[in-house]
């Protein structure tokens, strides 16, 4: 019994709460890789383009829920995801077409790229706090628990609850879907193939006939399907605040590197990682040893391996560490 | 004179516009935006002799400023006796414990070859020092932060004037590029730039939550100054004599004694915030000369020339001989050691630290805005690049506003739109910067004031 609650305790606040986390930054993760591997640049719009897709989609709830359109026990914004996935395309395309594509065809050094997406960066986030504003929003709504901590408690008899919240559960289905048939897209369609080509080796894709418009045009079709997916999935797991959302960029790089930039699995397994160390590094474990360890033996303090303070560091720490002893990477970059 | 003309007429632009300010807004307002102007330059400058003369990003840049800021408070504040009498010398055995740390894992990895065991040493190394380190720490740090909370609570600094922490920033924060050039020199560019924006993030962690040294969030206030103090200087007498030649004219024009007495008095307290300000400007006008002069005769150098070679060709250089690894690691530290000066600068200008506002995903993006903007690997560039973003970007409210209230004048004061307008302003700083660094690297991509390399 005291085991179980032990192992309960551990899914309440480690293992669910780093899962979804986890998700989300992947899902991020997954289109920086991705838009390194094929673009060949670091892209620190990253944080910012979630945050404008998370913005249309808060836009569209906003919306619907004024029509009094709703799915029930689901958020509402699960509906207006799609539509805010349309208006990021059109914007990243945009983008592409006015700015990136030009230093394209110039055959710019990636360092030149990743400086002009500073700019766009900058771009985006005026675009965002001007129409939304920089404040904290909440726009869940719908059943917030499927399972509550003391429902828990009733049903098994444990010290220890277990709550999950609906978002979490969200997250984790809708990752699963949006990676499996990213990856099925990436290793059996004719596009995903031409684009592994392209990422591989440019000059001999580019002769072997694949059109180098369409490749980079899917590419950031993708990045903003992603985006503004894992964007709306954290602002519904937290809350939307443009500000948190271009921080979120730094575990998002360290998740992509760590798992091999240039590697989408890599990447996605990478956000795992970085959430789990987290999470694993900060908690404070003593209940978990109160539980386990007979009387005895019971821990004075609280058994923490670093503040929460340092949560953040914590994951770049890991980062350093990565590039030192595999600067390729966790999973060797560049092999999409 | 000639050749020279672009970066004349950029500069009599960019004072002209600084003294538009002052007469449109205030001279205080001109002032403390020309001090701000010359401390990002000081940035600036360190950022482009990394970038604009070896080819290096470098991210970390608030980090280097809040070491920078750090050094000020640790050299300027004085000592708190309670708090090292309750835990300082546990303290001084931790940095002991840090040094045998580092000796004995080079020790390690000079002595024996690289394997798995090596690996598992090392790793044992640092576990095992780091829970020693908390479990000697945590009782000493307890006892330090609780002595005295409100206002000190940490170990101070050594009561020296707040000048000397200038030069104590740049030993600062050349050490810790020492230490990041030492990890993350070896990666490639856009690497080097993600790592070095994360240590830095690591950096302010530390310094925003290590109460014991930085008071970290409560933040450390009422530094002292280099330059008099307002309220000193309104009760001196050369200074309301000064004041009073200054005004003659006008005064002379009150003919009632009690009234003129009344107006002088508010023109010492208006004059006193002034003068202040002038003599920072002075201070730092002296400092960005002193760097301008280094670093022009640097760049001309044999060293600089190298410098260029190995960032316009690393191969051939390393073939020529010139050691890359070596002088990337000495420029990343020169660069990195003169924004710390800057950063010991902001500090000691505003006369408090605090760690909260070091936001390296905002500013370091602003000043590498600056750098490209200026010209990268042209001093002068950097210079102005500084001034010129800086400018705009404190002013980039008014003038917004003007242009909102431009555009929307067709529509009612109370429109929805205009006034949602009206309210984002600030935000539209964000859009200035975006639109004027992807126009200058468009149509201008070595910036305002190109590199010139003199031909020998």
């Amino acid at each position: 019994m005291e085991f179980l609650n032990a192992i309960v305790l551990l899914l309440n606040y480690l293992f669910v709460p780093a899962l979804s986390y986890g998700s989300q930054l992947a899902l991020g993760a997954i289109f920086v890789s991705l838009i390194y591997g094929i673009l060949r640049f670091a892209y620190f719009t990253a944080g910012d383009l979630m945050s404008f897709g998370t913005m249309f989609t808060i836009l569209f709830t906003w919306y619907f829920q004024s029509l009094g359109i709703n799915l029930g026990f689901l958020p509402t914004a699960l509906l207006a995801i799609p539509f805010g996935i349309i208006i990021t395309i059109l914007y990243v395309l945009v983008k592409d077409k006015l700015v990136f594509s030009y230093y394209r065809t110039q055959k710019s050094p990636p360092v030149m790229l990743a400086m002009v997406s500073i700019g766009t960066m900058f771009i985006t986030q005026a675009i965002v706090r001007i129409v939304i504003g920089p404040f904290d929003r909440r726009f869940f709504d719908g059943e917030k628990f499927i399972i509550k901590a003391n429902e828990f408690k009733e049903m098994t008899g444990l010290n220890e609850g277990l709550a999950i919240k609906s978002t979490q559960v969200i997250t984790l289905f809708v990752t699963i879907i949006v990676v499996s048939i990213l990856f099925w897209f990436l290793n059996k369609t004719r596009t995903g193939k031409s684009m592994r080509a392209y990422s591989d080796n440019e000059d001999l894709a580019l002769l072997s006939g694949i059109d180098p418009k369409k490749v980079v045009m899917i590419t950031w079709i993708i990045a903003a399907i992603l985006a503004t997916i894992g964007g709306a999935l954290y602002g519904l797991d937290k809350s939307f605040k443009p500000f948190t959302y271009f921080n979120n960029m730094l575990p998002i790089f360290a998740a992509a590197i760590v798992g091999g930039i240039g590697n989408p699995f890599g990447a996605f397994l990478g956000g795992y990682v970085i959430a789990f160390s987290e999470i694993l590094l900060t908690y404070a474990y003593k209940k978990f040893f109160v539980y386990i360890l007979p009387e005895s033996l019971e821990p004075e303090g609280l058994l923490q391996l670093l503040s929460t303070d340092y949560k953040f560091a914590v994951s770049f720490s890991i980062l350093v560490i990565v590039l030192l002893f595999r600067p390729s990477g966790i999973f060797k970059g560049k092999v999409l | 004179m000639r050749k020279n003309l672009d970066i004349i007429s950029a500069y009599t632009i960019m004072l002209g516009l600084i003294i538009l300010v002052g007469f449109l807004q205030s001279w205080n307002m001109a002032l403390s935006i020309l001090c701000f102007c010359l401390i990002s330059a000081v940035m600036t400058m360190g950022a482009n002799i990394q970038w604009g003369y070896a080819g290096l990003i470098n991210f970390g840049i608030m980090g280097y400023t809040a070491l920078g800021g750090l050094a000020a408070v640790l050299v300027s504040v004085p000592p708190v006796k309670e708090a090292w009498q309750a835990g300082g010398f546990i303290m001084v055995l931790c940095a002991f414990l840090i040094f045998f740390m580092i000796f004995s894992i080079r020790f390690i990895i000079k002595k024996y070859s690289k394997s798995n065991n090596r690996n598992y040493a090392i790793a044992v190394i640092i576990i095992l020092g780091l829970i020693l380190l908390r479990l000697i720490s945590a009782p000493a740090i307890e006892s330090i932060e609780s002595v005295n909370p409100a206002t000190t609570g940490f170990l101070g600094g050594m009561g020296l004037p707040i000048l000397f922490s200038w030069i104590v920033g740049a030993f600062f924060a050349g050490a810790l590029a020492y230490i990041i050039g030492k990890i993350a020199l070896g990666l490639r560019a856009d690497y080097l730039a993600i790592a070095t924006l994360l240590i830095s993030e690591i950096v302010i962690a530390v310094i925003k939550h290590e109460d014991w040294l930085s008071r970290g969030v409560k933040n450390v206030i009422g530094l002292k100054r280099p330059v008099p103090y307002e309220i000193d200087l309104q009760t001196k007498g050369w200074f309301i004599n000064l004041v009073d030649k200054f005004n003659q004219g006008s005064l002379n024009l009150i003919p009632d004694t009690l009234e003129r007495q009344e107006q002088l008095k508010q023109l010492v307290i208006e004059s006193s915030t002034v003068f202040v300000k002038l003599c920072f400007v002075g201070l730092f006008t002296s400092v960005v000369i002193i760097l301008l002069i280094i670093t022009q005769k640097a760049l001309y150098s044999p060293w600089g020339r190298m410098m260029r070679a190995i960032r316009d060709n690393e191969e051939a250089a390393n073939a020529m001989g010139k050691n890359v690894v070596k002088q990337h690691l000495l420029i990343f530290i020169l660069g990195s050691a003169i924004v710390g000066i800057a950063g010991a600068m902001m500090v000691t200008y505003d006369g408090l630290f605090t760690p909260g506002s070091y936001r390296p995903m905002r500013y370091t993006f602003l000043i590498w805005v600056m750098v490209i903007v200026g010209g990268s690997g042209n001093n002068f560039g950097a210079i102005l690049g500084g001034f010129a973003v800086w400018f705009l970007w404190v002013e980039a409210a008014p003038i917004s506003l003007f242009l909102i209230n431009f555009f929307t004048s067709g529509l009612e004061e109370t429109n929805a739109f205009r006034v949602h307008l009206v309210n984002s302003i600030p935000y539209f700083r964000y859009l200035m910067m975006g639109v004027g660094l992807l126009l200058i690297m468009r149509y201008r991509p070595k910036g305002i004031l190109p590199e010139k390399i003199k031909q020998i």
